[in-house]
């Protein structure tokens, strides 16, 4: 048995730790290129959004490389999301790929029926070896999280344009090879001092902006065109709403792990403009809107795949949000014809009336 | 001088309508009914909602507005969660009533209680309770008018069961006598929600071409909730939106028991559960080459011209591959 998933960002160090730590093969696909959403925007649907498109791509392309076995969470709706593995099921039988499809939904009756899922793919192992393994995982998305996290605030500072890029990717090989908790350890120390020797002008004042919205294009830096990086190198510092690790913690245990920020925060406050859950993250979106502005961010940018829905409620709202709160809000759609020049023009010309807004403030107070 | 409260004629207005007027009406209120779509509601309606929005969203927010022009003293807007167990309806009605409060302007009272009962049948009371404080009923009142609308709707229900079209319905339990329908020599399934099949604006008159040229028009709201589930029953997983489940599982048993001579599959552009549902209906049909298939995209551009050639070639290519079989 051969195990693939399909990519968001650095999900797979995650995934792959835990299914080794199993000692279970895994096959992970190729990074998101053009050719993964050209394959994906062939065979899918055409108002499917994008990361169904990519994740097919994904799919064959892992099929290259002799995976016949997919790993996929589920979802009991209303978002696509719930839906994606049978639909992606059978555009892949009708290429004739027969994929073996282990989907892990939540539970309809009891949990058994989830533990039966995982079963399907750890075999016969031990139960214990099994949750040792889930933490293993879990403390891997941890890492990458700190990482990218340091890369938002030493990229606007970085002395030499690309450096901090490069770290980046060293500081994540480091942790995706890993093979145990005690060497996860080192390996973290390891890569905060390289992350550390990238030179940088650490004092140098920065815009903060969120970037906020849905998840996959949030995390999948393909699907977004790197806007992390190109706001990186137009000076400004990000926060991303969403983590994986908070994630994980938030949907899949439940929150037991404390000490780490949970999108309750954002939930608390958007009851004034969308008091009702709408599905996938778009409750989140919006309260995750007000909650930046109160942190006196300098602006924020929604992300969401083209005809997302949860996100199409929180894009019809968050106009509301921008014009009580002051703090300006930008919605970029991606889809397969999101090009990076375009982006950047528009990022560039977002962040020029942040700037000029904060010289206003200062000049206002000072 | 009783309250008048707006309904507007979109999204789910096609299958509520009967159970909502009379509920209200017991409640005391006067409804108003917003205006049949036209051009100019449609174009209100784009002008306040966002781009991304999908054409049954737009549309409603073109009715909202031309009830706000009407003056009304309230709307009805429920947000519609679940109207059954397990299940979504889709998360732009999820959000629906929010999405209308921050855009339109002007409004007046939204009723935007929330009916889910996706995972108690007993939170319908709720419901009921919260729309009586508009009207100044009490829990009691409110519980009794409902249980006193709902045969209406169990007989409307029935008559689309047996093959009237909504507003064919409304004039029945309205007293009028239904028109009988001319001579048919095809049966034909248009499958899509039924704010898009039955708004003969947004569909193109869809369903009166297909009837003028001689077709009997079966749409999945003429099926018994057993001959949907027997339809969703291939599925690996329960589908959670109930309009998409009701049209997935109707094409299916439709196609499956040889019951039509062609399926139109009718999507609104950039709607979610259209785009998975309509490909799992058109794999699964293409896969055994029985029975003719159409899919049909709507949306604010769409030409009437290319639609009605489109329909004809399809009727053409339907009636040759009976002769020849």
């Amino acid at each position: 048995m051969k195990v693939t998933f399909p990519h968001m960002g650095y999900m797979y160090v995650s995934l792959k730790g835990m299914l080794e730590y199993l000692g279970i093969d895994v096959v992970v696909p190729p990074p998101c290129s053009k050719r993964t959403l050209n394959l994906g925007v062939k065979h899918s649907p055409e108002f499917a959004c994008l990361p169904l498109k990519l994740n097919i791509g994904n799919f064959i392309e892992a099929r290259e490389l002799g995976a016949d076995t997919i790993m996929m969470a589920g979802g009991c709706g209303p978002c696509r999301f719930g839906y994606y593995a049978y639909v992606e099921n059978e555009i892949l039988k009708d290429l004739k790929i027969d994929y073996n499809l282990v989907v892990m939904e939540p539970p309809e009756k009891h949990i058994g029926e989830l533990l039966g899922r995982i079963r399907k793919i750890t075999g016969n192992r031990p139960w214990l070896q099994v949750i040792k393994a889930l933490r293993f995982g879990f403390l891997k998305a941890k890492a990458v999280d700190e990482i990218e996290n340091l890369s938002y605030q030493i990229r606007p500072r970085e002395l030499v344009k690309g450096t901090t890029d490069r770290a980046l990717e060293k500081s994540i090989d480091l942790v995706n090879e890993a093979a145990t908790p005690t060497a996860l350890t080192r390996a973290l120390a390891q890569a905060k001092e390289v992350m550390a020797a990238v030179p940088a002008d650490r004092g140098r004042p920065a815009l903060k902006v969120a970037l906020i919205g849905e998840i996959y294009t949030l995390l999948e830096p393909y699907s977004n065109v790197n806007i992390e990086r190109h706001l990186g190198y137009l000076g400004v510092e990000v926060e991303r709403a969403m983590m994986l690790s908070q994630w994980i913690n938030d949907h899949l245990f439940m929150g037991v792990v404390r000490n780490l920020p949970s999108s309750d925060r954002f939930k608390k406050v958007a009851s004034p403009y969308l008091n009702h859950f709408v599905g996938g993250h778009g409750e989140e979106t919006v309260g995750s809107a007000v909650w930046y502005a109160q942190q006196g961010f300098a602006g924020a940018i929604q992300v969401l795949p083209f005809t997302c829905m949860p996100e199409i409620v929180a894009q019809s709202i968050l106009p509301k949000v921008s014009e009580n709160t002051g703090m300006p809000i930008m919605t970029l759609i991606m889809d397969e014809h999101s090009g990076e020049a375009g982006l950047i023009t528009r990022l560039e010309a977002f962040i020029d009336l942040l700037q000029r807004k904060h010289e206003q403030k200062e000049a206002l107070t000072s | 001088m009783p309250i008048r409260v707006g309904i507007p004629r979109a999204l789910l207005y096609y299958y509520y309508f009967p159970l909502w007027q009379d509920f209200l009406q017991r409640l005391g209120a006067e409804v108003v009914v917003s205006d049949l779509t036209t051009k100019g509601i449609l174009t209100r309606g784009v002008e306040h909602c966002v781009d991304e929005a999908c054409l049954p969203i737009k549309l409603a927010f073109g009715h909202v507005k031309n009830l706000v022009d009407k003056k009304v003293d309230a709307i009805f807007l429920p947000r519609m969660v679940s109207v059954a167990q397990g299940e979504y309806i889709c998360p732009k009605f999820l959000g629906f009533p929010d999405m209308v409060k921050q855009n339109v302007p002007g409004l007046p009272t939204v009723i935007d209680t929330a009916i889910n009962v996706r995972k108690k049948q007993q939170d319908i009371h709720r419901f009921t309770r919260e729309v009586g404080v508009h009207f100044n009923k009490g829990a009691v009142k409110s519980w009794l008018a409902y249980q006193r609308s709902l045969p209406i709707h169990i007989r409307y229900t029935k008559l689309l069961e047996q093959g009237h079209l909504p507003d064919e319905a409304v004039a029945v339990l309205a007293g009028k006598k239904p028109k009988a329908l001319a001579e048919t020599d095809l049966k034909v399934a248009v499958i899509g929600h039924p704010y898009n099949i039955y708004d003969p604006f947004i569909s193109m008159n869809l369903i009166s071409r297909l009837r003028k040229s001689g077709v009997k028009v079966i749409t999945a709201d003429n099926l018994t909730e057993q001959m949907v589930s027997q339809g969703v029953k291939r599925l690996p997983k329960k589908l959670f939106w109930t309009l998409s489940r009701r049209m997935t599982g109707g094409a299916l048993t439709l196609h499956d028991t040889n019951a039509v001579d062609g399926i139109i599959h009718v999507a609104a552009f950039a709607c979610g559960p259209d785009s998975m549902t309509g490909e799992l209906i058109e794999r699964f049909i293409r896969r055994d080459r029985k029975v003719p298939f159409m899919n049909i995209n709507l949306d604010e551009h769409t030409g009437e011209a290319g639609v009605v050639t489109r329909l004809e070639a399809f009727l053409d290519m339907v009636r040759w591959r009976r002769q020849a079989v």
